[in-house]
């Protein structure tokens, strides 16, 4: 038998971590990518923070004597064909796909865990009507479902959110309710029941709690899909409107034209949505793993 | 006991569960999980219920609490029929019985510190808020042998006995007078089972609460309860004081309980399995007794009649037709 | 292994410790354990839970979780060959062939979707070459062997077909169809109601007399090692506290823990019982692998604790003949019963 070092042992399976920072840097040690994607977050967050002192021009600024001009020294991701700086285009990009991310990922969740706890915890019709209103949405492909909605609704910041959040509450309340299934025959909710606790407070005290890390894990994972849809939106004509700079918007008044002619304007925002949706799906699967593991698989 | 009026008189208890097959969901057959189960407690009592996984010895226990809800039948709770109260009229006869459940580690939120699971049920009828609960939950621990200093952990930070330990003083809280125990040790370690059981001895001796005292290990319900039932099948077959149902089983079946239990000391000589096959399915149960289809006695009246519990001798209830109604004599 | 082995000794581990790395330190929980098993023979292991019993079953099939666990001493050899030094592929060849395991959990131990033959068929051809006909119909013997009416058509059914009593019957039919020089039944009753306890106790051990199986029983229940077991160990905190043959383990228990088991257990009233009498307790609660007291792990609840017990760990001495004990104060005890 080949000799063991108990030391390194132990420190692979985190023995030492003592006290949070010790615990995080383990954990940062055990989950590598994931540690690579919270970093892809967090630069992101930051990055829409901070857009106007990271970003070297005005966004909107029109500067017809640089139009089409490729990546240099002065213009770092070259201009577009109105001349605007295309690095400070994409620096103001990322608010608008954090603000339209997080924000439809909040309301889509919320609303997701009231029809979901609803749903499995009074059961019955209510139930009933819920799980099929639930079918109908999930038969349509989110995209398409966005798309009928911003066009109804019409393109604006509030108009985008909300249509990319109405398709998630299908999602999310379909893992609550499940998860609050569970939960409703554990005995410690019996126990509640059986002092006389009333069904409300029992949903609110007990079940509820219960339910938030499987929620932060399905919500982290959806924030990724959320800024796709946004991009695609915005893409399609039917996002943020002009002039704010969306990356969708960005790569599709530029993809057909100027692909072949200025490929940097098609490139650069491709990079920016590609690494925002790839550093928050690499976080969700670690934070996954951690917080869920049944999950896994 | 001889209590004038006993604390807890159920009668005829019945509770069905329909069994749903096919595409359209219809009801398909019944199982009856409890079928006509009759019995009284009186006030400190323990009453002992027995029998194997399936027999309804559970569902009685939620059933009695109304957790589950009876098919047909009444339960007295000092006189009072609470099987047909609204969930509100039944609410301030929650603070009377309680229960406490097999698995420590499931019957307890993991999100909650275990001061405030002690303490919501004080919230939750209003009895006592702030720094009066915290005086009332810090005593409750010290009842139950936990240490007021740990009301703010949470419960995976205790071993299943103080788990259990919590679970009991959840049920205490609100000064109950039947304290329902559901397998309250079958999940616990041989030496911590013994610490548990002492503890709901003590707490009844000082508290003078009954205790529906629910278990399949013999041995078990035979230490704490004055009396025991014996059920099979959703039945109790026979009901008698623990000295006389030990000393003098009268059903086949609760002999062949008796019988398999292995015994601590390798002196004792093995006998062979009284009794062969399984349980049968409490969907469609067997005519007449239900046992006859396992019992190596049965005659033909067995399987056409249902016994009813009879007279065999002082505080002991048999339903069998044996010996005319009294059931086999060893 | 230079020593000999009596010819007829099916199993003998010694020193075997295997430990888990865990993220709250390193759990010891099988260390130092040694003990053997003869042809025919019942090893029963007792102990509560984390007290090492059923790690000790899972290191001698070589399934410890890997990570976190870890086989890092000692030597399991079976019929003669070291178990630790094989490589995985004939460890296969060994795991239910010559040593078979049943668990206690007999639902989850079938294959849903598969019937009862074609799963103890499996279990056979993985080790014989037979044609599939003969497969079958060897599938067929092992479950009237373990007395199951109307083997040929239960081989048809399904495991959810099968009552709880039933399926058990067919977990031993699989795990006896290669003929195993040993058999581990780890809590094999525990899930079952006292009626069928009573059944499968009688078969596995009637089998195993039969067969000339030797079998490993892991249990805490002191009743069904008093009626299966002819040899028993005592685990506590990973150790073996006490080692004994079934009638000198009951009849002078050596180790306090040990006593302090036998007391607890309420026995089932004999007509001339005292009424609540107290059950003895053993106080306090088994100490966390990872923060074990130094000297004996039982010392802080144990009555009989002196200063030594507090600083050195007692040896396994052979207090009487044939049996050990793992105490400072087993001499005193011996004496005094």
């Amino acid at each position: 038998m080949a000799t063991i070092n108990f030391d390194s042992e132990l420190r692979r399976a985190g023995a030492n971590a003592t006290g949070g920072w010790g615990r995080l840097a383990f954990l940062a040690q055990r989950h590598v990518l994931g540690t690579v994607g919270l970093i892809i977050m967090l630069l992101f967050v930051l990055t829409a923070i901070f857009a106007d002192l990271i970003s070297r021009y005005d966004p909107l600024t029109v500067d017809s004597a640089h139009r089409l001009a490729p990546p240099s020294m002065l213009h770092w991701f070259g201009t577009d064909s109105f001349g605007r700086d295309v690095w400070s285009r994409i620096i103001h990009g990322a608010r608008i796909s954090l603000a339209v991310g997080i924000g439809s990922t909040t309301l889509g969740a919320t609303l997701g865990v009231i029809v979901g706890l609803a749903s499995g915890y009074l059961s019955g019709w209510v139930d009933l009507v819920f799980q099929r209103v639930t079918d109908i949405l999930q038969s349509l492909p989110l995209l398409v479902l966005a798309l009928v909605m911003t066009a109804a609704l019409g393109p604006s910041l509030p108009n985008v959110i909300l249509a990319i959040a109405i398709p998630l509450i299908p999602t999310v309340a379909r893992v609550i309710r499940a998860n609050t299934l569970a939960l409703r025959e554990q005995p410690f909710v019996e126990a509640a029941k059986s002092i006389g606790m009333s069904e409300m407070r029992i949903a609110l005290r007990h079940v509820l709690p219960n339910t938030i890390a499987p929620l932060i894990v399905l919500a982290t994972a959806q924030l990724g899909s959320t800024i796709l849809t946004e991009a695609s939106l915005s893409f399609l004509g039917l996002g943020i409107p002009e002039p704010y700079p969306s990356w969708g918007r960005m790569l599709s008044e530029s993809a057909a034209e100027y692909v072949r002619t200025a490929p940097w304007l098609v490139i650069f925002p491709g990079i920016a949505i590609s690494l925002a949706v790839f550093g928050t799906n690499l976080f969700g699967d670690a934070l996954r793993d951690i917080l869920d593991p049944r999950q896994r698989g | 006991m001889t209590e004038q009026r006993p604390l807890l008189e159920v009668t005829d208890l019945v509770k069905h569960y329909a069994v749903r097959g096919g595409v359209l969901r219809r009801q398909v057959g019944t199982v009856h999980a409890v079928d006509g189960v009759s019995f009284a407690l009186g006030a400190g009592e323990t009453l002992g219920l027995v029998g194997e996984s399936g027999c309804g010895k559970s569902t009685v226990a939620r059933t009695v609490l109304r957790l589950v809800e009876p098919t047909s039948g009444a339960i007295k709770l000092d006189g009072e029929d609470i099987a047909p109260l609204s969930k509100t009229a039944l609410r301030p006869y929650r603070r009377s019985m309680q229960i406490v459940f097999q698995d420590p580690f499931a019957s307890l939120n993991p999100r909650m510190t275990a001061g405030d699971i002690v303490g919501e049920p004080l919230t939750v009828h209003g009895i006592a808020t702030g720094a009066k609960k915290q005086e009332r939950v810090a005593e409750l621990f010290q009842q139950v042998g936990l240490r007021p200093d740990q009301m703010k952990n949470f419960p995976h930070q205790f071993s299943g006995g103080q788990r259990q330990r919590i679970c009991i003083a959840r049920a205490l809280s609100l000064g109950p007078r039947l304290i329902v125990c559901d397998e309250p040790v079958s999940a616990l370690d041989v030496s911590i089972q013994a610490q548990v059981i002492n503890l709901l001895i003590d707490l009844q001796r000082k508290q003078n609460f009954s205790y529906l005292f629910i278990a399949h290990d013999l041995a078990v319900v035979a230490h704490i309860s004055h009396r025991v039932a014996v059920m099979y099948l959703g039945r109790i077959v026979e009901i008698a004081d623990k000295h006389e149902l030990f000393a003098n089983p009268r059903h086949p079946y609760t002999q062949a309980l008796l019988a398999s239990v292995p015994i601590a000391d390798p002196k004792a000589k093995r006998t062979a399995p009284l009794i062969d096959g399984d349980v049968p399915s409490p969907i469609n149960p067997p005519s007449g007794c239900a046992f006859h289809t396992r019992c190596p006695y049965a005659i033909d009246r067995c399987k056409t009649e249902r016994p009813m519990l009879q007279a065999a001798g002082t505080a002991h209830q048999v339903a069998c037709w044996l010996n005319d109604g009294t059931g086999r004599s060893e | 292994m230079s020593e000999a082995i009596p010819a007829e000794t099916v199993l003998d581990v010694k020193n075997l410790q295997t430990v888990f790395f865990t993220n709250s330190g390193l759990f010891r929980a099988v260390d130092d354990v040694s003990f053997s098993v003869r042809r025919g023979e019942t090893l029963a292991i007792v102990g509560e839970s984390g007290c090492g019993k059923s790690v000790s079953a899972l290191s001698i099939m070589r399934l410890v979780p890997d990570p976190p666990g870890r086989i890092v001493g000692g030597s399991v050899t079976l019929e003669g060959t070291d178990l630790l030094k094989l490589d995985d592929a004939a460890m296969r060849s060994i795991r239910g062939n010559r040593i078979s395991m049943i668990f206690q959990e007999p639902m989850t131990s079938l294959n849903p979707v598969m019937r009862i033959g074609d799963q103890i068929i499996e279990a056979v051809r993985l080790h014989q070459k037979v044609s599939s006909k003969e497969a079958w119909k060897q599938a067929v013997d092992m479950l009237r062997l373990v007395r199951i009416p109307e083997p040929e058509r239960r081989a048809q059914e399904y495991p959810h077909q099968l009552s709880g009593g039933m399926r058990q019957r067919a977990m031993i039919a699989m795990a006896l169809a290669c003929r195993p020089a040993l058999l581990i039944a780890d809590e094999p009753t525990t899930a079952l109601d006292v009626t069928i306890q009573a059944q499968i106790l009688a078969l596995i051990v009637d089998l195993q007399q039969r067969l000339g199986t030797g079998l490993i029983l892991i249990t805490h229940d002191l009743g069904v090692v008093a009626q299966t077991a002819q040899r028993v160990i005592v685990m506590y905190a990973g150790k073996k506290v006490e080692e004994a043959t079934v009638e000198s383990l009951f009849e002078t228990p050596l180790h306090p823990y040990t006593r302090g088991l036998m007391a607890s257990i309420p026995a089932v009233p004999s007509p001339d019982a005292k009424a609540d009498v107290r059950l003895v307790e053993i106080p306090g609660m088994v100490p966390s692998l990872t923060r074990l007291p130094p000297g004996c792990a039982f010392a802080p609840r144990c009555k009989l604790a002196i200063d030594r017990c507090r600083q050195e760990y007692p040896p396994l001495d052979e207090v009487k003949s044939n049996h050990w004990a793992a105490c400072w104060r087993a001499g005193e005890m011996a004496e005094a019963s």
